[in-house]
Protein backbone atom coordinates (compact mmCIF):
# COMPACT_ATOMS: atom_id res chain seq x y z
CA UNK A 1 0.00 0.00 0.00
CA UNK A 2 2.88 2.84 1.19
CA UNK A 3 4.69 1.66 -1.94
CA UNK A 4 1.79 2.42 -4.45
CA UNK A 5 1.42 5.61 -2.76
CA UNK A 6 4.66 6.85 -2.72
CA UNK A 7 4.90 6.23 -7.01
CA UNK A 8 1.62 7.71 -6.94
CA UNK A 9 2.63 11.05 -5.17
CA UNK A 10 6.07 10.99 -7.06
CA UNK A 11 4.05 11.11 -10.44
CA UNK A 12 1.78 13.42 -9.32
CA UNK A 13 4.20 15.95 -7.37
CA UNK A 14 6.43 15.33 -11.12
CA UNK A 15 3.91 16.03 -13.07
CA UNK A 16 2.94 19.32 -11.18
CA UNK A 17 6.30 20.59 -11.69
CA UNK A 18 6.69 19.86 -14.94
CA UNK A 19 3.17 21.94 -15.63
CA UNK A 20 4.77 24.41 -13.19
CA UNK A 21 7.71 24.83 -15.23
CA UNK A 22 6.29 24.90 -18.49
CA UNK A 23 3.97 27.66 -17.20
CA UNK A 24 6.93 29.86 -16.07
CA UNK A 25 9.80 29.05 -18.34
CA UNK A 26 8.12 31.85 -21.28
CA UNK A 27 8.68 34.26 -18.60
CA UNK A 28 12.33 33.17 -17.40
CA UNK A 29 12.59 33.08 -21.37
CA UNK A 30 11.40 36.57 -21.97
CA UNK A 31 13.32 38.28 -18.72
CA UNK A 32 16.55 36.61 -19.89
CA UNK A 33 16.56 37.88 -23.80
CA UNK A 34 15.64 41.02 -22.20
CA UNK A 35 18.99 41.20 -20.04
CA UNK A 36 21.37 40.00 -23.32
CA UNK A 37 22.60 41.75 -25.97
CA UNK A 38 23.05 41.34 -29.70
CA UNK A 39 23.51 37.72 -31.04
CA UNK A 40 23.82 36.20 -27.25
CA UNK A 41 19.65 36.27 -27.39
CA UNK A 42 19.70 33.35 -29.78
CA UNK A 43 22.16 31.53 -27.21
CA UNK A 44 20.41 28.54 -25.25
CA UNK A 45 20.86 29.45 -22.33
CA UNK A 46 18.75 31.52 -19.79
CA UNK A 47 21.71 33.13 -18.05
CA UNK A 48 22.84 35.98 -20.27
CA UNK A 49 26.37 35.90 -21.37
CA UNK A 50 26.94 39.53 -19.77
CA UNK A 51 23.99 40.84 -17.50
CA UNK A 52 22.99 44.11 -19.52
CA UNK A 53 20.33 46.71 -18.54
CA UNK A 54 21.24 48.50 -21.77
CA UNK A 55 18.58 47.57 -22.58
CA UNK A 56 16.13 48.66 -20.51
CA UNK A 57 17.65 51.81 -21.02
CA UNK A 58 17.18 52.42 -24.64
CA UNK A 59 13.53 51.54 -24.47
CA UNK A 60 12.84 53.88 -21.86
CA UNK A 61 14.70 56.67 -23.87
CA UNK A 62 13.00 56.03 -26.70
CA UNK A 63 9.40 55.22 -26.31
CA UNK A 64 6.86 56.19 -23.52
CA UNK A 65 6.11 53.33 -21.41
CA UNK A 66 6.04 55.72 -18.33
CA UNK A 67 2.87 57.50 -19.87
CA UNK A 68 0.93 54.38 -20.89
CA UNK A 69 1.68 52.57 -17.20
CA UNK A 70 0.18 55.87 -16.10
CA UNK A 71 -2.59 56.23 -18.69
CA UNK A 72 -3.23 52.51 -17.73
CA UNK A 73 -3.04 52.97 -14.29
CA UNK A 74 -5.73 56.24 -14.30
CA UNK A 75 -8.17 54.43 -16.36
CA UNK A 76 -8.29 51.07 -14.57
CA UNK A 77 -8.55 52.82 -11.07
CA UNK A 78 -11.21 55.22 -12.02
CA UNK A 79 -13.30 52.20 -13.80
CA UNK A 80 -13.00 49.55 -10.53
CA UNK A 81 -14.13 52.83 -8.25
CA UNK A 82 -17.18 53.45 -10.36
CA UNK A 83 -17.81 49.53 -10.89
CA UNK A 84 -17.67 48.79 -7.09
CA UNK A 85 -19.97 52.05 -6.57
CA UNK A 86 -22.34 51.37 -8.72
CA UNK A 87 -22.55 47.86 -9.44
CA UNK A 88 -23.22 47.46 -5.54
CA UNK A 89 -25.47 50.09 -5.60
CA UNK A 90 -27.80 48.64 -7.78
CA UNK A 91 -27.37 45.28 -7.36
CA UNK A 92 -28.50 46.03 -3.75
CA UNK A 93 -31.63 48.32 -5.32
CA UNK A 94 -32.78 44.82 -6.84
CA UNK A 95 -32.12 42.41 -4.38
CA UNK A 96 -32.85 44.55 -1.19
CA UNK A 97 -36.19 47.12 -2.46
CA UNK A 98 -39.08 46.69 -4.57
CA UNK A 99 -40.64 49.09 -7.21
CA UNK A 100 -42.79 48.94 -9.80
CA UNK A 101 -41.51 47.95 -12.99
CA UNK A 102 -38.49 46.01 -11.70
CA UNK A 103 -38.92 42.92 -13.88
CA UNK A 104 -38.77 43.96 -16.91
CA UNK A 105 -35.59 46.31 -16.25
CA UNK A 106 -34.11 43.49 -14.67
CA UNK A 107 -34.58 41.48 -17.93
CA UNK A 108 -33.11 44.33 -20.05
CA UNK A 109 -30.15 44.71 -18.03
CA UNK A 110 -29.99 40.51 -18.17
CA UNK A 111 -29.68 41.33 -22.48
CA UNK A 112 -27.09 43.20 -22.16
CA UNK A 113 -25.14 40.20 -20.78
CA UNK A 114 -25.76 38.58 -24.20
CA UNK A 115 -24.25 41.50 -26.75
CA UNK A 116 -20.48 40.71 -26.97
CA UNK A 117 -18.51 43.87 -27.15
CA UNK A 118 -17.67 43.48 -30.44
CA UNK A 119 -21.12 44.38 -31.44
CA UNK A 120 -20.69 47.78 -29.81
CA UNK A 121 -16.89 49.06 -31.06
CA UNK A 122 -18.38 50.09 -34.70
CA UNK A 123 -21.12 51.95 -32.83
CA UNK A 124 -19.31 53.36 -30.04
CA UNK A 125 -16.25 54.46 -32.56
CA UNK A 126 -19.17 56.45 -34.62
CA UNK A 127 -20.21 57.61 -31.02
CA UNK A 128 -16.97 58.94 -29.93
CA UNK A 129 -15.61 60.71 -33.14
CA UNK A 130 -19.08 62.46 -33.19
CA UNK A 131 -18.99 63.69 -29.69
CA UNK A 132 -15.07 64.51 -30.26
CA UNK A 133 -13.84 62.07 -27.38
CA UNK A 134 -11.63 60.23 -29.71
CA UNK A 135 -7.89 60.07 -28.18
CA UNK A 136 -9.42 61.41 -24.82
CA UNK A 137 -9.28 59.57 -21.50
CA UNK A 138 -13.77 59.56 -21.78
CA UNK A 139 -13.19 57.42 -24.89
CA UNK A 140 -11.13 54.57 -23.40
CA UNK A 141 -13.30 54.98 -19.45
CA UNK A 142 -16.80 55.38 -20.92
CA UNK A 143 -16.84 51.20 -22.05
CA UNK A 144 -16.19 49.80 -18.64
CA UNK A 145 -18.23 52.29 -15.81
CA UNK A 146 -20.38 49.78 -14.99
CA UNK A 147 -21.26 46.18 -16.09
CA UNK A 148 -24.51 43.93 -15.99
CA UNK A 149 -22.23 41.17 -14.67
CA UNK A 150 -20.78 42.67 -11.47
CA UNK A 151 -24.73 43.70 -11.01
CA UNK A 152 -26.01 40.99 -10.80
CA UNK A 153 -23.14 39.24 -8.66
CA UNK A 154 -24.20 41.93 -6.86
CA UNK A 155 -27.24 41.22 -6.33
CA UNK A 156 -26.68 37.53 -5.61
CA UNK A 157 -24.66 38.51 -2.66
CA UNK A 158 -26.84 41.42 -1.39
CA UNK A 159 -30.04 39.12 -1.58
CA UNK A 160 -28.86 36.74 1.34
CA UNK A 161 -28.53 39.68 4.18
CA UNK A 162 -31.38 39.32 6.14
CA UNK A 163 -34.26 42.04 5.75
CA UNK A 164 -34.20 42.30 9.69
CA UNK A 165 -30.53 44.02 9.50
CA UNK A 166 -31.86 46.53 6.91
CA UNK A 167 -35.08 47.31 9.10
CA UNK A 168 -32.89 47.80 12.13
CA UNK A 169 -30.79 50.76 10.21
CA UNK A 170 -34.21 52.25 8.88
CA UNK A 171 -35.44 52.55 12.78
CA UNK A 172 -31.95 53.69 13.58
CA UNK A 173 -32.63 56.68 11.16
CA UNK A 174 -30.57 55.90 8.58
CA UNK A 175 -31.44 56.77 5.36
CA UNK A 176 -32.41 54.51 2.28
CA UNK A 177 -28.51 55.44 1.00
CA UNK A 178 -27.87 55.11 4.61
CA UNK A 179 -29.00 51.54 4.85
CA UNK A 180 -26.97 50.67 1.34
CA UNK A 181 -23.68 52.08 2.89
CA UNK A 182 -23.91 50.96 6.44
CA UNK A 183 -25.08 48.42 6.72
CA UNK A 184 -25.40 46.16 3.82
CA UNK A 185 -22.31 47.26 2.02
CA UNK A 186 -19.91 45.94 5.02
CA UNK A 187 -21.52 42.72 4.41
CA UNK A 188 -20.23 41.80 1.32
CA UNK A 189 -16.69 43.08 1.52
CA UNK A 190 -15.39 39.24 -0.17
CA UNK A 191 -17.35 39.82 -3.23
CA UNK A 192 -17.06 43.57 -3.58
CA UNK A 193 -13.12 42.95 -3.27
CA UNK A 194 -13.34 40.17 -5.62
CA UNK A 195 -15.34 42.49 -7.98
CA UNK A 196 -12.70 44.95 -7.75
CA UNK A 197 -10.01 42.15 -8.48
CA UNK A 198 -11.25 41.18 -11.76
CA UNK A 199 -12.35 44.80 -13.02
CA UNK A 200 -8.91 46.08 -12.36
CA UNK A 201 -7.49 43.11 -14.18
CA UNK A 202 -9.60 42.65 -17.46
CA UNK A 203 -9.64 46.39 -17.35
CA UNK A 204 -5.66 46.60 -17.42
CA UNK A 205 -5.56 43.74 -20.02
CA UNK A 206 -8.21 45.25 -22.47
CA UNK A 207 -6.60 45.85 -25.99
CA UNK A 208 -9.53 45.61 -28.67
CA UNK A 209 -11.37 48.70 -27.69
CA UNK A 210 -8.20 50.71 -26.39
CA UNK A 211 -6.72 49.94 -29.89
CA UNK A 212 -9.21 51.24 -31.83
CA UNK A 213 -10.29 54.06 -29.23
CA UNK A 214 -6.77 55.90 -29.86
CA UNK A 215 -4.39 56.70 -32.10
CA UNK A 216 -2.22 59.17 -30.32
CA UNK A 217 1.22 57.78 -28.55
CA UNK A 218 0.31 59.82 -25.27
CA UNK A 219 -2.64 58.39 -25.09
CA UNK A 220 -2.29 54.79 -25.25
CA UNK A 221 -2.65 52.36 -22.69
CA UNK A 222 0.11 49.86 -21.71
CA UNK A 223 -1.49 46.99 -23.93
CA UNK A 224 -1.88 49.28 -26.86
CA UNK A 225 1.91 50.80 -26.49
CA UNK A 226 3.48 47.55 -25.75
CA UNK A 227 1.66 46.00 -29.13
CA UNK A 228 2.35 49.25 -31.26
CA UNK A 229 6.35 49.71 -29.95
CA UNK A 230 6.52 45.83 -30.44
CA UNK A 231 5.60 46.12 -34.03
CA UNK A 232 7.49 49.13 -34.75
CA UNK A 233 10.84 47.22 -33.22
CA UNK A 234 9.99 44.70 -35.82
CA UNK A 235 13.52 42.18 -35.12
CA UNK A 236 14.77 43.84 -32.61
CA UNK A 237 13.52 40.89 -29.88
CA UNK A 238 15.70 42.05 -27.11
CA UNK A 239 13.96 45.42 -26.84
CA UNK A 240 10.81 43.87 -27.87
CA UNK A 241 11.55 41.70 -24.54
CA UNK A 242 12.18 44.25 -22.25
CA UNK A 243 9.20 45.77 -23.47
CA UNK A 244 6.97 42.97 -22.62
CA UNK A 245 9.44 42.16 -19.41
CA UNK A 246 7.83 46.04 -18.62
CA UNK A 247 4.72 45.40 -19.13
CA UNK A 248 4.22 42.25 -17.15
CA UNK A 249 6.45 42.84 -14.03
CA UNK A 250 4.55 45.11 -12.10
CA UNK A 251 1.43 43.34 -11.76
CA UNK A 252 2.88 40.05 -11.36
CA UNK A 253 4.30 42.07 -7.92
CA UNK A 254 0.78 43.11 -7.61
CA UNK A 255 -0.38 39.25 -8.13
CA UNK A 256 1.69 37.48 -5.26
CA UNK A 257 0.98 40.72 -3.00
CA UNK A 258 -2.87 39.77 -3.40
CA UNK A 259 -2.73 36.17 -4.66
CA UNK A 260 -4.95 34.95 -1.54
CA UNK A 261 -7.54 37.48 -2.35
CA UNK A 262 -7.52 36.55 -6.37
CA UNK A 263 -7.75 32.91 -5.75
CA UNK A 264 -10.48 33.48 -2.92
CA UNK A 265 -12.53 35.97 -5.64
CA UNK A 266 -12.52 33.31 -8.13
CA UNK A 267 -13.82 30.88 -6.47
CA UNK A 268 -16.50 33.32 -5.23
CA UNK A 269 -17.56 34.28 -8.37
CA UNK A 270 -16.74 30.77 -10.11
CA UNK A 271 -18.08 28.31 -8.37
CA UNK A 272 -21.86 29.86 -8.19
CA UNK A 273 -22.33 27.56 -10.91
CA UNK B 1 -36.20 44.64 21.58
CA UNK B 2 -37.49 48.26 21.72
CA UNK B 3 -34.44 49.70 20.49
CA UNK B 4 -35.21 52.55 19.18
CA UNK B 5 -33.15 55.95 18.10
CA UNK B 6 -34.56 59.25 17.20
CA UNK B 7 -35.49 62.42 18.00
CA UNK B 8 -38.95 63.25 16.23
CA UNK B 9 -41.85 61.99 17.63
CA UNK B 10 -42.32 61.37 13.96
CA UNK B 11 -39.80 59.04 13.85
CA UNK B 12 -41.08 57.11 16.82
CA UNK B 13 -44.42 56.36 15.70
CA UNK B 14 -43.23 55.31 12.24
CA UNK B 15 -40.40 52.89 14.00
CA UNK B 16 -43.35 51.69 16.13
CA UNK B 17 -45.73 51.30 13.36
CA UNK B 18 -42.95 49.61 11.46
CA UNK B 19 -42.49 47.15 14.82
CA UNK B 20 -46.14 46.83 15.53
CA UNK B 21 -47.59 45.98 12.21
CA UNK B 22 -45.32 43.68 11.25
CA UNK B 23 -47.09 42.61 7.61
CA UNK B 24 -48.61 45.16 7.67
CA UNK B 25 -46.26 48.20 6.38
CA UNK B 26 -46.90 51.68 6.25
CA UNK B 27 -47.92 53.15 2.34
CA UNK B 28 -45.73 56.06 2.76
CA UNK B 29 -42.33 54.22 4.12
CA UNK B 30 -42.66 51.15 0.52
CA UNK B 31 -43.23 54.72 -1.22
CA UNK B 32 -40.35 56.29 0.14
CA UNK B 33 -38.25 53.26 -0.23
CA UNK B 34 -39.63 52.56 -4.29
CA UNK B 35 -38.53 56.62 -5.10
CA UNK B 36 -35.04 55.99 -3.50
CA UNK B 37 -34.98 52.50 -5.82
CA UNK B 38 -35.75 54.87 -8.84
CA UNK B 39 -33.00 57.25 -7.56
CA UNK B 40 -30.45 54.73 -7.21
CA UNK B 41 -30.68 53.21 -11.00
CA UNK B 42 -31.88 56.29 -12.75
CA UNK B 43 -28.09 57.41 -14.13
CA UNK B 44 -27.11 53.40 -14.19
CA UNK B 45 -30.13 52.66 -16.16
CA UNK B 46 -29.32 55.65 -18.18
CA UNK B 47 -26.07 54.71 -19.10
CA UNK B 48 -26.90 51.32 -20.09
CA UNK B 49 -29.36 52.55 -22.48
CA UNK B 50 -26.93 55.09 -24.01
CA UNK B 51 -23.91 52.49 -23.97
CA UNK B 52 -24.97 49.24 -24.61
CA UNK B 53 -28.82 48.77 -25.80
CA UNK B 54 -28.50 51.89 -28.32
CA UNK B 55 -25.49 50.66 -29.73
CA UNK B 56 -26.48 47.87 -29.76
CA UNK B 57 -29.83 48.54 -31.76
CA UNK B 58 -27.61 50.75 -33.83
CA UNK B 59 -25.15 47.90 -34.88
CA UNK B 60 -28.13 46.20 -36.25
CA UNK B 61 -28.97 49.61 -38.47
CA UNK B 62 -25.40 49.99 -39.35
CA UNK B 63 -25.44 45.92 -40.50
CA UNK B 64 -28.03 46.42 -42.83
CA UNK B 65 -26.55 49.60 -44.68
CA UNK B 66 -24.02 50.08 -47.01
CA UNK B 67 -22.03 52.18 -44.88
CA UNK B 68 -17.71 52.98 -45.50
CA UNK B 69 -17.18 56.02 -43.90
CA UNK B 70 -15.53 57.66 -47.21
CA UNK B 71 -19.12 58.12 -48.32
CA UNK B 72 -21.53 60.08 -47.65
CA UNK B 73 -24.79 58.23 -48.69
CA UNK B 74 -25.16 55.06 -46.25
CA UNK B 75 -28.17 53.51 -48.08
CA UNK B 76 -30.38 51.06 -46.80
CA UNK B 77 -29.55 47.75 -48.25
CA UNK B 78 -31.04 44.67 -46.32
CA UNK B 79 -29.29 41.87 -45.60
CA UNK B 80 -26.95 42.29 -48.76
CA UNK B 81 -24.11 42.94 -46.74
CA UNK B 82 -24.77 39.53 -44.82
CA UNK B 83 -24.92 37.83 -48.74
CA UNK B 84 -21.19 39.57 -49.54
CA UNK B 85 -19.73 38.13 -46.21
CA UNK B 86 -20.76 34.51 -46.88
CA UNK B 87 -19.47 34.67 -50.17
CA UNK B 88 -16.33 36.55 -48.98
CA UNK B 89 -13.37 34.15 -48.57
CA UNK B 90 -11.67 35.40 -45.93
CA UNK B 91 -14.80 35.22 -44.01
CA UNK B 92 -15.13 31.95 -44.70
CA UNK B 93 -11.87 30.92 -43.67
CA UNK B 94 -12.08 33.24 -40.40
CA UNK B 95 -15.34 31.32 -39.41
CA UNK B 96 -13.46 27.91 -40.21
CA UNK B 97 -10.95 28.95 -38.36
CA UNK B 98 -12.80 30.24 -35.06
CA UNK B 99 -14.62 26.94 -35.07
CA UNK B 100 -11.69 25.29 -35.05
CA UNK B 101 -10.12 27.49 -32.11
CA UNK B 102 -13.10 26.29 -30.37
CA UNK B 103 -13.73 22.63 -31.33
CA UNK B 104 -9.72 21.74 -30.75
CA UNK B 105 -9.43 24.40 -28.21
CA UNK B 106 -12.14 23.81 -25.13
CA UNK B 107 -12.01 20.32 -24.95
CA UNK B 108 -8.15 20.80 -24.38
CA UNK B 109 -8.57 23.46 -21.91
CA UNK B 110 -10.98 21.42 -20.32
CA UNK B 111 -8.81 18.18 -20.11
CA UNK B 112 -5.57 19.75 -19.53
CA UNK B 113 -7.47 21.97 -16.67
CA UNK B 114 -9.29 19.14 -14.76
CA UNK B 115 -6.34 16.50 -14.98
CA UNK B 116 -4.24 19.75 -13.25
CA UNK B 117 -7.03 19.98 -11.11
CA UNK B 118 -7.22 16.57 -10.08
CA UNK B 119 -3.52 16.38 -9.60
CA UNK B 120 -3.84 19.39 -7.35
CA UNK B 121 -6.53 17.94 -5.06
CA UNK B 122 -4.04 14.71 -4.66
CA UNK B 123 -1.19 16.79 -3.14
CA UNK B 124 -1.23 17.65 0.49
CA UNK B 125 1.94 19.78 0.52
CA UNK B 126 2.89 22.51 -1.70
CA UNK B 127 -0.66 23.19 -2.72
CA UNK B 128 -0.04 26.62 -2.62
CA UNK B 129 3.36 26.91 -4.71
CA UNK B 130 1.72 25.02 -7.78
CA UNK B 131 -1.26 26.75 -7.43
CA UNK B 132 0.49 30.15 -7.91
CA UNK B 133 2.70 28.94 -10.96
CA UNK B 134 -0.46 27.69 -12.85
CA UNK B 135 -2.05 30.96 -12.52
CA UNK B 136 0.54 33.71 -13.17
CA UNK B 137 0.27 33.26 -17.10
CA UNK B 138 -3.60 33.89 -16.24
CA UNK B 139 -2.84 37.25 -14.86
CA UNK B 140 -0.22 38.40 -17.08
CA UNK B 141 -0.78 41.13 -20.02
CA UNK B 142 -2.24 38.73 -23.01
CA UNK B 143 0.19 41.41 -25.25
CA UNK B 144 2.97 40.29 -23.82
CA UNK B 145 2.60 37.02 -23.45
CA UNK B 146 1.36 36.85 -27.30
CA UNK B 147 4.70 38.53 -28.06
CA UNK B 148 7.00 36.37 -26.13
CA UNK B 149 5.09 33.64 -27.86
CA UNK B 150 6.02 34.77 -31.31
CA UNK B 151 9.49 35.55 -30.05
CA UNK B 152 9.90 31.76 -28.93
CA UNK B 153 8.11 30.05 -32.41
CA UNK B 154 10.59 31.60 -34.49
CA UNK B 155 10.91 29.94 -37.32
CA UNK B 156 14.75 31.19 -37.06
CA UNK B 157 16.08 31.81 -33.96
CA UNK B 158 13.28 30.84 -31.77
CA UNK B 159 13.70 28.91 -28.47
CA UNK B 160 11.34 26.34 -29.63
CA UNK B 161 13.11 24.99 -32.59
CA UNK B 162 16.52 25.99 -30.78
CA UNK B 163 15.21 22.75 -28.03
CA UNK B 164 13.60 20.68 -30.81
CA UNK B 165 17.00 20.57 -32.45
CA UNK B 166 18.46 19.93 -29.83
CA UNK B 167 16.65 17.15 -28.91
CA UNK B 168 17.20 15.69 -32.26
CA UNK B 169 14.06 16.82 -34.21
CA UNK B 170 13.63 18.82 -37.20
CA UNK B 171 12.93 22.64 -36.54
CA UNK B 172 9.77 23.62 -37.92
CA UNK B 173 8.17 26.18 -39.43
CA UNK B 174 5.56 27.60 -36.56
CA UNK B 175 4.29 30.97 -37.83
CA UNK B 176 5.50 30.27 -41.59
CA UNK B 177 2.87 27.15 -41.97
CA UNK B 178 -0.71 27.43 -43.17
CA UNK B 179 -1.30 24.38 -41.05
CA UNK B 180 1.00 24.81 -37.61
CA UNK B 181 0.45 28.97 -37.26
CA UNK B 182 -3.37 28.15 -35.78
CA UNK B 183 -1.75 25.77 -33.35
CA UNK B 184 0.75 28.31 -32.30
CA UNK B 185 -2.17 30.79 -31.62
CA UNK B 186 -4.06 28.23 -29.78
CA UNK B 187 -1.19 26.90 -27.58
CA UNK B 188 -0.79 30.30 -26.29
CA UNK B 189 -4.76 30.56 -25.24
CA UNK B 190 -4.38 27.37 -24.11
CA UNK B 191 -1.10 27.83 -21.95
CA UNK B 192 -2.58 31.59 -20.73
CA UNK B 193 -6.31 30.15 -19.59
CA UNK B 194 -5.53 27.15 -18.18
CA UNK B 195 -4.89 28.99 -14.61
CA UNK B 196 -8.13 30.54 -14.31
CA UNK B 197 -10.36 27.01 -15.35
CA UNK B 198 -8.54 24.75 -13.26
CA UNK B 199 -8.74 27.09 -9.88
CA UNK B 200 -12.40 27.12 -10.46
CA UNK B 201 -12.55 23.28 -10.93
CA UNK B 202 -10.53 22.48 -7.61
CA UNK B 203 -13.03 24.84 -5.80
CA UNK B 204 -15.88 22.86 -7.00
CA UNK B 205 -14.19 19.43 -6.41
CA UNK B 206 -13.36 20.51 -3.12
CA UNK B 207 -17.37 20.54 -2.58
CA UNK B 208 -17.74 17.14 -3.18
CA UNK B 209 -17.92 15.23 0.18
CA UNK B 210 -15.45 13.40 1.10
CA UNK B 211 -17.58 10.43 2.45
CA UNK B 212 -18.88 9.49 -1.14
CA UNK B 213 -15.53 8.52 -2.15
CA UNK B 214 -15.44 6.45 1.68
CA UNK B 215 -18.74 4.88 0.70
CA UNK B 216 -17.55 3.78 -2.42
CA UNK B 217 -14.42 3.15 -1.26
CA UNK B 218 -15.76 0.28 0.71
CA UNK B 219 -17.97 -0.77 -1.88
CA UNK B 220 -14.85 -2.17 -3.44
CA UNK B 221 -14.96 0.42 -6.10
CA UNK B 222 -11.73 0.92 -7.98
CA UNK B 223 -10.76 4.61 -8.78
CA UNK B 224 -11.83 5.10 -12.36
CA UNK B 225 -14.95 4.15 -11.26
CA UNK B 226 -15.02 6.24 -8.34
CA UNK B 227 -14.12 8.79 -10.61
CA UNK B 228 -16.85 7.89 -13.50
CA UNK B 229 -19.53 7.69 -10.94
CA UNK B 230 -18.50 10.16 -8.01
CA UNK B 231 -16.45 13.01 -9.24
CA UNK B 232 -17.84 13.59 -13.07
CA UNK B 233 -21.15 13.79 -12.31
CA UNK B 234 -20.92 15.65 -9.17
CA UNK B 235 -18.56 18.01 -10.82
CA UNK B 236 -20.91 18.56 -13.78
CA UNK B 237 -22.68 22.04 -13.13
CA UNK B 238 -18.49 23.11 -12.75
CA UNK B 239 -17.75 21.49 -15.83
CA UNK B 240 -20.35 23.06 -17.79
CA UNK B 241 -19.67 26.32 -16.82
CA UNK B 242 -16.13 26.15 -17.66
CA UNK B 243 -16.92 25.05 -21.04
CA UNK B 244 -19.43 27.94 -21.75
CA UNK B 245 -17.04 30.60 -20.31
CA UNK B 246 -14.60 29.01 -22.78
CA UNK B 247 -16.10 28.49 -25.54
CA UNK B 248 -17.18 31.99 -25.41
CA UNK B 249 -13.95 33.62 -24.79
CA UNK B 250 -12.26 31.41 -28.00
CA UNK B 251 -14.84 32.59 -30.17
CA UNK B 252 -13.62 36.37 -29.43
CA UNK B 253 -10.15 35.78 -29.66
CA UNK B 254 -8.38 38.64 -30.95
CA UNK B 255 -5.70 40.07 -29.05
CA UNK B 256 -3.79 36.93 -29.17
CA UNK B 257 -3.96 36.44 -33.48
CA UNK B 258 -3.37 40.18 -33.58
CA UNK B 259 -0.34 40.24 -31.58
CA UNK B 260 0.94 36.70 -32.33
CA UNK B 261 0.40 36.73 -36.13
CA UNK B 262 0.96 40.38 -37.08
CA UNK B 263 1.02 43.59 -34.46
CA UNK B 264 0.84 46.59 -36.90
CA UNK B 265 2.80 44.92 -39.78
CA UNK B 266 -0.54 44.83 -41.77
CA UNK B 267 -0.83 40.92 -42.11
CA UNK B 268 -2.21 39.60 -38.99
CA UNK B 269 -4.30 36.25 -39.36
CA UNK B 270 -0.64 33.94 -40.34
CA UNK B 271 -0.09 33.09 -43.73
CA UNK B 272 -2.87 32.96 -46.23
CA UNK B 273 -4.88 33.45 -43.18
CA UNK B 274 -4.63 30.31 -41.52
CA UNK B 275 -4.90 31.78 -38.08
CA UNK B 276 -7.20 34.85 -39.00
CA UNK B 277 -10.80 34.47 -36.26
CA UNK B 278 -13.98 36.54 -37.00
CA UNK B 279 -13.05 39.39 -34.34
CA UNK B 280 -9.87 39.93 -36.37
CA UNK B 281 -11.51 40.28 -39.55
CA UNK B 282 -13.94 42.78 -38.25
CA UNK B 283 -11.39 44.50 -37.20
CA UNK B 284 -9.54 44.52 -41.08
CA UNK B 285 -13.53 45.34 -42.19
CA UNK B 286 -13.69 48.36 -39.90
CA UNK B 287 -10.46 49.41 -39.45
CA UNK B 288 -8.44 48.77 -42.37
CA UNK B 289 -11.18 48.93 -45.18
CA UNK B 290 -13.29 51.21 -42.99
CA UNK B 291 -16.22 49.53 -44.44
CA UNK B 292 -18.66 49.74 -41.32
CA UNK B 293 -21.61 47.90 -43.07
CA UNK B 294 -19.97 44.61 -43.71
CA UNK B 295 -18.01 45.17 -40.31
CA UNK B 296 -21.29 45.29 -38.16
CA UNK B 297 -22.75 42.58 -40.38
CA UNK B 298 -20.28 40.26 -39.18
CA UNK B 299 -20.50 41.02 -35.22
CA UNK B 300 -24.43 40.62 -35.80
CA UNK B 301 -23.18 36.93 -37.10
CA UNK B 302 -20.88 36.47 -34.52
CA UNK B 303 -23.57 37.54 -31.90
CA UNK B 304 -25.56 34.98 -33.17
CA UNK B 305 -23.00 32.60 -33.43
CA UNK B 306 -22.21 32.96 -29.42
CA UNK B 307 -25.51 32.94 -28.52
CA UNK B 308 -27.07 29.33 -30.44
CA UNK B 309 -23.70 27.80 -29.08
CA UNK B 310 -24.32 29.30 -25.46
CA UNK B 311 -28.11 27.63 -25.84
CA UNK B 312 -26.67 24.10 -27.13
CA UNK B 313 -24.18 24.10 -24.82
CA UNK B 314 -26.59 24.35 -21.78
CA UNK B 315 -28.79 22.27 -23.35
CA UNK B 316 -26.97 19.20 -24.02
CA UNK B 317 -23.96 19.28 -21.05
CA UNK B 318 -26.09 19.75 -18.04
CA UNK B 319 -26.76 16.67 -16.64
CA UNK B 320 -29.12 15.29 -14.19
CA UNK B 321 -27.57 14.62 -10.97
CA UNK B 322 -29.14 11.10 -9.72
Amino acid sequence: MNKKNIIKNITSYGLLTAIGLIMVFPFLWMVSTSLKTGTDIYNLSLIPEKVNLSNYVRVFTTSNFGKWFLNSLVIATITVISVLFVDSLVGYTFAKLKFKGKKPIFIILLSTLMVPTEMLIIPWFLMINKFGWFNSYLSLLFPGLSTAFGIFMMRQFFMSIPEDLLDAGRIDGLSEFGVFWHVALPLVKPALSALGIFTFLGNWNAFLWPVIAVDNPEMYTLPVGLSLFSGEMYNQWDLIMTGATIATVPVLIVFFIFQKKIIEGIHLTGVKG
Amino acid sequence: MEYVKGEKAGKKEKAADMKSHKGKRSYSVERKKQTWAYIFIAIPLLYFMVFRIFPTLYSFNISMRKWDLLSQNKPFVGFDNFKTLFGNEVFRIAMLNTLEYVLVGVPIILALSLSIALLLNSITRGTGLYRMLIFIPYVTSTVAVSWVWRWMFMKQGGVINSILILLGFASQPFLDSTTQSLYVVMANIVWQSIGFYTIILVAGLKQIPGSYYEAAGIDGASAWVKFRRITIPLLNPTIVYVAIISTINTLQVFTQVYNITGGNTGNAGGPLNSSTSIVLHIYNLAFRNYNMGLASAATVLLFIIILIITIIQMKVLTKEIE
